[in-house]
C-alpha cells in the first residue's frame, strides 16, 4: 500500500480533518506559519542562520519572513555554526528569544561546544539568572538522498546533555503547535524537523492544538498535551514507539500488520527529552509488547532509554523483551544505501514478529 | 612600549584622569595584587582547592575594567579576570566562590554586576559578547548611547576558532564589541611565538577590517585610555575594536602549574619587564599625586579587604544539594524531579 493512500485513508477517518479552522498544509508550510506568528506575537524573537533571510532557508522554512518582519528580526549570518549558536547565548542574555537554525543536522557538530558547554549550562552556571530561551531548529534525519553530513540522527546526543530539551514533530499539525510551544519556553529546546516529511501534507488545526483528544480518551496525558507523547494510532497487540520521520513509517507498518490481524498501537514520542514515561507505561501496560524504532545507530541510542523506561514500568506484565529496530552502528550511509540503513517496513515487521513469537526459555 | 592608536578609532576627547581617579586606580591595583597573592596562599593553606593567578596583569585588568559603564555595558570574562571583577565593584566573595568550588560560574548576580559568569572554556564567551552586542544594535539605541560588550581572552585562546568567528561576525554586523586580549606571553606552557601566527593578535584584526591597537598592558593609564577610546568608538555605532594589552603572567597558569618546567627564573626576570604596580607607584610619586602615607593606607585597605573576603568564603559552606537539581532548567523535567526526590530520600538515610 502506498504511503499516500494510507495517509489519505487515515485523514478520512480523522474527525479533526472536517473541523472548522482545519487546513491542509505541508510541514514546511506549518513551520513557516508558526514562525510567522511567533515573530508577530513576540517582539523579542529573532530568527537567524545561514541563508534564512533573503533565500528563506534551503528548505524554505523561513520563506518570506524577512520581507515581512524586517532584516532586524530575520537575518543571515556568516557561515559558521559555532558563531550562530554562540551568538544565541549573548542574544538570550540581552533579553531576546533566539530561534537559530543550523542548515543540516550534520552541521550541528561544529557548534557542539556552544550547545553543550554554553547554551545547556548557562542557566545552571548563572544560578538561574541567565535563562536560555533558545529554540534551535535542526533539519534532521535521512531519507532525502542528501550528501554526507546532510542526514544524521542526533537525538541521543542532545538528549544526553543536561540542560537541553529535545522534541521532534511527525505531522504538520504537531510541527505547527510544538514549534509555537517550544519558542515560548524559558529553556533551550532542540527542535528536530524530519526533513523527509517537509513536503507531506496533513490537516493542521491552528485553533486547537489538541484535536486528537476527541478521538482518543480524554486523559490529558494521552495526546491531550503538547508536553507529552501522542497516540498516533490505537491498537491492542503491540506498541511501536517512534518519533519524527519514523512515525509515518510505523503507521504504514500498522496498516499492513492489520491485514494479518495484528492490531498495532503507534506511540509518537514527540519529546525525546523529557520522555513521556507515563504514556509509555500506559500504552505498553495495555499491549504488553513493544518495539522501538529509530533511525539513529543502535548502540547507546534512545531506544535503550525507551526500553528501560518500559521495563521499569511494565516488567511484570511484559510478554517479551522490548525489541529495537534501528539504524546500524555505521556512519549514515550515502543515498543509494539509505534504504538499507533506515528501518524499513520489512525490518519493523520482523521486529514485531520477534516480539510476538517470543517464548520464555 | 608605546600605544599605537588606530586611525579609525574615533577621536577620544575625554578629559585626562584626575588625581583622585589616579589614586583610585592605584587602590584598585593594590587590592587586586593583595587579593591575588593571598588567593594563592589560601590554596596552599587548603582554604580553596585552586586558583588562576594574575600576578603582573593588574594594570591590564584594572585599567580596562575601570572604563566599563555598569549602567549599560557588559563584560564577558574567562577564569582569570579577578582584577576586572574587582575594578567593576563585584561582590568578591561571590566571585571567589568559584575558586572555593562552591558553584561554577560564581555566586554574584551577572545581571546586576554586568559581569557574565566565570568561564573555563577559553574563547567560549567571545561569541556571547558578539550576540549581546548585536542585541544592542537590534534595540536601536541612539548613536553614543549604545551599551558595549567587552570580551576578555588571552593569546592562547586567540587560537580558537570561536575567536575568528566572533571577529568576523562582529565586523560583518558592526557590533559594539571590544575584544580585549591580555597577551601575557604564555598559554600555560606554550609561549606566544608558538601560539600566535601573524605577529600579534592585534595584527589579525586587519583581516577583518577591525581597527586594533596594541597597548602597554603594564601601564594602567594607557590601558584605561585605550579602552575608553575603544568604547567611544563602539558606542558611536562604528563596530568592534581589538585591543591587545601586552603584559606578562608572572606566576603559574594555575596553582596546579609548575612554570619551572618551561621557563627559568632568569627568563621570568628578564621577560616580565617592570612590575605594573611598582611602575605606577613611581609615577604617582614623581607627579606628586600620592605620597608614602597614601601607599601605606592603600596596602592597609587591601589587607582589610582580603581578610573580609577570606572570612566571607570561609562562611560560604557547601550549597544545599537540592540546587544541583533545581537550577538546571527553569522548568525541570519529571525525570530530574524524581532524581531529586530519590537523592533526598537516600541522602537522609546516610
Amino acid at each position: 500500500m502506498s504511503e499516500t493512500i494510507t495517509q489519505a485513508r487515515r485523514e478520512e477517518n480523522n474527525p479533526a480533518t472536517a473541523a472548522p479552522g482545519v487546513q491542509q498544509m505541508s510541514m514546511q508550510q506549518a513551520l513557516n506559519r508558526a514562525l510567522d506568528e511567533i515573530l508577530a506575537e513576540d517582539p523579542k524573537t529573532v530568527i537567524f542562520g545561514e541563508d534564512c533571510g533573503r533565500l528563506g532557508g534551503v528548505f524554505r522554512i523561513t520563506d518570506g519572513l524577512q520581507a515581512k518582519h524586517g532584516e532586524q528580526r530575520v537575518f543571515d549570518t556568516p557561515l559558521a555554526e559555532s558563531g550562530i549558536l554562540g551568538m544565541s547565548v549573548g542574544l538570550a542574555m540581552a533579553g531576546f528569544h533566539p530561534i537559530p537554525e543550523v542548515q543540516f543536522d550534520g552541521f550541528a557538530y561544529p557548534a557542539i561546544n556552544q550547545i553543550v558547554c554554553q547554551i545547556a549550562r548557562m542557566n545552571y552556571r548563572s544560578r538561574g539568572t541567565l535563562p536560555m530561551p533558545i529554540t534551535l531548529r535542526v533539519p534532521s534525519f535521512g531519507g532525502i538522498r542528501a550528501p554526507e553530513h546532510h542526514g544524521e540522527s542526533l537525538e541521543a546526543l542532545f538528549a544526553h546533555v543536561p540542560g537541553l530539551k529535545v522534541v521532534s514533530p511527525s505531522t504538520p499539525h504537531d510541527a505547527y503547535h510544538l514549534l509555537k510551544y517550544a519558542a515560548t519556553r524559558p529553556d533551550p529546546v532542540i527542535f528536530m524537523e524530519p526533513k523527509s516529511r517537509y513536503w507531506q501534507k496533513g490537516p493542521v488545526d491552528v485553533t486547537n492544538a489538541l484535536p486528537g483528544t476527541a478521538v482518543h480518551d480524554a486523559d490529558a496525558d494521552n495526546g491531550g498535551s503538547l508536553t507529552g507523547a501522542r497516540v498516533a494510532r490505537e491498537g491492542r497487540h503491540i506498541t511501536l514507539v517512534a518519533w519524527g520521520a519514523m512515525v509515518a513509517r510505523c503507521l504504514q507498518v500498522a496498516d499492513l500488520a492489520a491485514e494479518d490481524g495484528i492490531d498495532v498501537e503507534v506511540l509518537d514520542l514527540r519529546w525525546l527529552k523529557p520522555i513521556d514515561a507515563a504514556a509509555l507505561a500506559r500504552s505498553v501496560g495495555k499491549t504488553r509488547r513493544a518495539v522501538v524504532v529509530h533511525e539513529a545507530p543502535l548502540t547507546s541510542g534512545l531506544g535503550a532509554e525507551v526500553a528501560q523506561l518500559i521495563t521499569q514500568s511494565c516488567f511484570s506484565t511484559l510478554k517479551a523483551p522490548v525489541e529495537r529496530v534501528t539504524g546500524f552502528d555505521v556512519p549514515y550511509p550515502s543515498g543509494d544505501l539509505e534504504d538499507e540503513y533506515i528501518p524499513n517496513i520489512d525490518r519493523i515487521l520482523f521486529g514485531i514478529q520477534r516480539v510476538l513469537e517470543y517464548r520464555r526459555g | 612600549m608605546t600605544t599605537n592608536p588606530v586611525p579609525a578609532v574615533v577621536e577620544d576627547d575625554a578629559a585626562p584622569l584626575t588625581h583622585p581617579q589616579l589614586r583610585e586606580l592605584y587602590n584598585l591595583m593594590a587590592a587586586v595584587r593583595h587579593l591575588d597573592t593571598s588567593a594563592v596562599a589560601w590554596q596552599r593553606q587548603g582554604i580553596i582547592p585552586g586558583y588562576a593567578p594574575e600576578l603582573g596583569q593588574e594594570a591590564a585588568q584594572v585599567g580596562s575594567g575601570y572604563a566599563v559603564d555598569r549602567t549599560r555595558d557588559f563584560v564577558f570574562p574567562t577564569y582569570r579576570e579577578m582584577g576586572v571583577a574587582r575594578a567593576m565593584g563585584l561582590d568578591m566573595v561571590g566571585y571567589m566562590s568559584t575558586h572555593k568550588a562552591t558553584w561554577h560560574g560564581g555566586m554574584y548576580n551577572p545581571l546586576e554586576s554586568r559581569f557574565a559568569p566565570i568561564q573555563a572554556v577559553v574563547a567560549g564567551s567571545v561569541l556571547h559578547a558578539v550576540g549581546w552586542a548585536h542585541g544592542q544594535t537590534l534595540a536601536g539605541h541612539a548613536a553614543g548611547e549604545m551599551g558595549v560588550a567587552m570580551t576578555y581572552f588571552g593569546d592562547g585562546a586567540s587560537s580558537q576558532g570561536d575567536v575568528h568567528e566572533a571577529m568576523n561576525f562582529a565586523a560583518v554586523m558592526k557590533s559594539p564589541v571590544v575584544f580585549f586580549i591580555q597577551n601575557n606571553g604564555w598559554a600555560i606552557s606554550v609561549p606566544t611565538e608558538r601560539q600566535v601566527a601573524g605577529g600579534s593578535v592585534a595584527a589579525r584584526a586587519a583581516g577583518y577590517g577591525i581597527p586594533s591597537l596594541q597597548v602597554d598592558g603594564n601601564d594602567v593609564v594607557a590601558v584605561y585610555e585605550a579602552t575608553r577610546s575603544a568604547f567611544a568608538h563602539c558606542r558611536a555605532g562604528n563596530g568592534p575594536v581589538v585591543i591587545e594589552a601586552m603584559t606578562y603572567r608572572r606566576g603559574p597558569h594555575s596553582t596546579a602549574d609548575d612554570p619551572g618546567r618551561y621557563r627559568t627564573l632568569e627568563e621570568e626576570r628578564l621577560d616580565a619587564g617592570e612590575d605594573p604596580l611598582t611602575r605606577f607607584r613611581q609615577r604617582l610619586l614623581e607627579e606628586g599625586v600620592a605620597d608614602e602615607a597614601f601607599f601605606a593606607e592603600a596596602q592597609r585597605l587591601a589587607e582589610e579587604e582580603e581578610e573580609a573576603v577570606r572570612a566571607g568564603i570561609a562562611d560560604l559552606g557547601p550549597r544545599p544539594g537540592s540546587e544541583m537539581f533545581s537550577l538546571v532548567f527553569q522548568e525541570p523535567t519529571p525525570a530530574l524531579q524524581s532524581q531529586a526526590t530519590a537523592w533526598r530520600e537516600e541522602s537522609e538515610h546516610v
